[in-house]
């Protein structure tokens, strides 16, 4: 009795271990290509903000951050709406063609961003002119020393199309920018689902 | 312990606050090769802070760190 169990062991074993190869390559072939399907939802390096403020204070924030985070070796990417739009408009360029709403929105809002002010403490201009004077002392980089650094550094700006069609802002007054894009909620919500770091200021 | 550092380069930021420190650091570490190390000078007390956080992020390692006179002497060796 003993030595059939034995036997039916011996004979047994080969067929077995054939039996759990194929089923350990069925399950590794299972688990590459849940590997593949993970890695491509896995959120990259990448820091996807959302600039809807106009103010210079928390437009200077955002930059900082930007810029922060390219050194870090981050990927970097800014959604800029709302009131932040006018902020990338250039001082110089004008653009004709707009409507009485257009035309007002363009005269009342911040031309660029020599033009934009503190959110806080503004006093009629006397505020933001201090805060300037405040910086330079204290050599913080300035609003357009940042977008300069910001462009050098590789930080992609998409201006937010429905935003500008409100106001009546048109593409060809918007700032020269090496990495400038105009774009809608889907390409920020695609690039924000691939970060690591998702901001709104 | 920085007397036994060689240095490769130095850095000097003195006077610049944040974001500078990092930024020109991230710059100026890809200018020397990887396992040299390079000094960096700062004024900005946050600089104690986001060095190591900076360094950890980024791959590198900070192999000294000395305080003098309102001077922050880092010194961060390239690893990456």
């Amino acid at each position: 009795m003993r030595e059939n169990v034995a036997k039916n062991v011996v004979i047994e074993q080969p067929s077995e271990a054939i039996g759990h190869n194929g089923e350990i390559k069925e399950q590794i072939a299972e688990l590459k290509t849940q590997m593949e399907s993970l890695s491509e939802a896995m959120p990259e390096d990448k820091l996807s903000m959302v600039v809807f403020s106009g103010d210079l204070d928390k437009v200077l924030a955002a930059f900082v951050i930007a810029t922060g985070a390219v050194a870090m070796g981050m990927d970097v990417v800014m959604f800029f709406t709302f009131w932040g739009t006018p902020v990338l408009r250039d001082r110089q360029k004008k653009a004709g063609g707009k409507d009485l709403m257009g035309k007002m929105f363009g005269t009342m809002l911040p031309k660029g961003t020599g033009k934009v002010r503190l959110s806080k403490m503004n006093m009629g201009g006397m505020g933001t002119a201090m805060m300037k004077s405040l910086m330079k002392k204290k050599n913080v980089a300035s609003l357009e020393e940042m977008l300069d650094l910001a462009g050098e550094l590789g930080v992609r700006i998409y201006i937010c199309e429905m935003s500008m069609g409100l106001m009546g802002f048109k593409r060809e007054e918007m700032i020269d920018y090496p990495n400038l894009g105009f774009c809608g909620v889907a390409k920020f919500l695609g690039e924000a689902k691939g970060s690591t770091v998702q901001l709104f200021i | 312990m920085s007397e036994d550092v060689k240095v490769d380069k130095v850095l000097d930021l003195k006077g610049l606050p944040c974001p500078m420190p990092v930024v020109k650091v991230s710059k100026g570490i890809k200018e020397v090769e990887v396992g040299q190390i390079i000094e960096v000078l700062s004024t900005d007390p946050g600089a104690l802070v986001d060095f190591p956080a900076w360094a950890k992020t980024s791959g590198n390692e900070i192999v000294d760190t000395v305080q003098n006179d309102g001077v922050i002497k880092i010194y961060i060796k390239r690893k990456a």
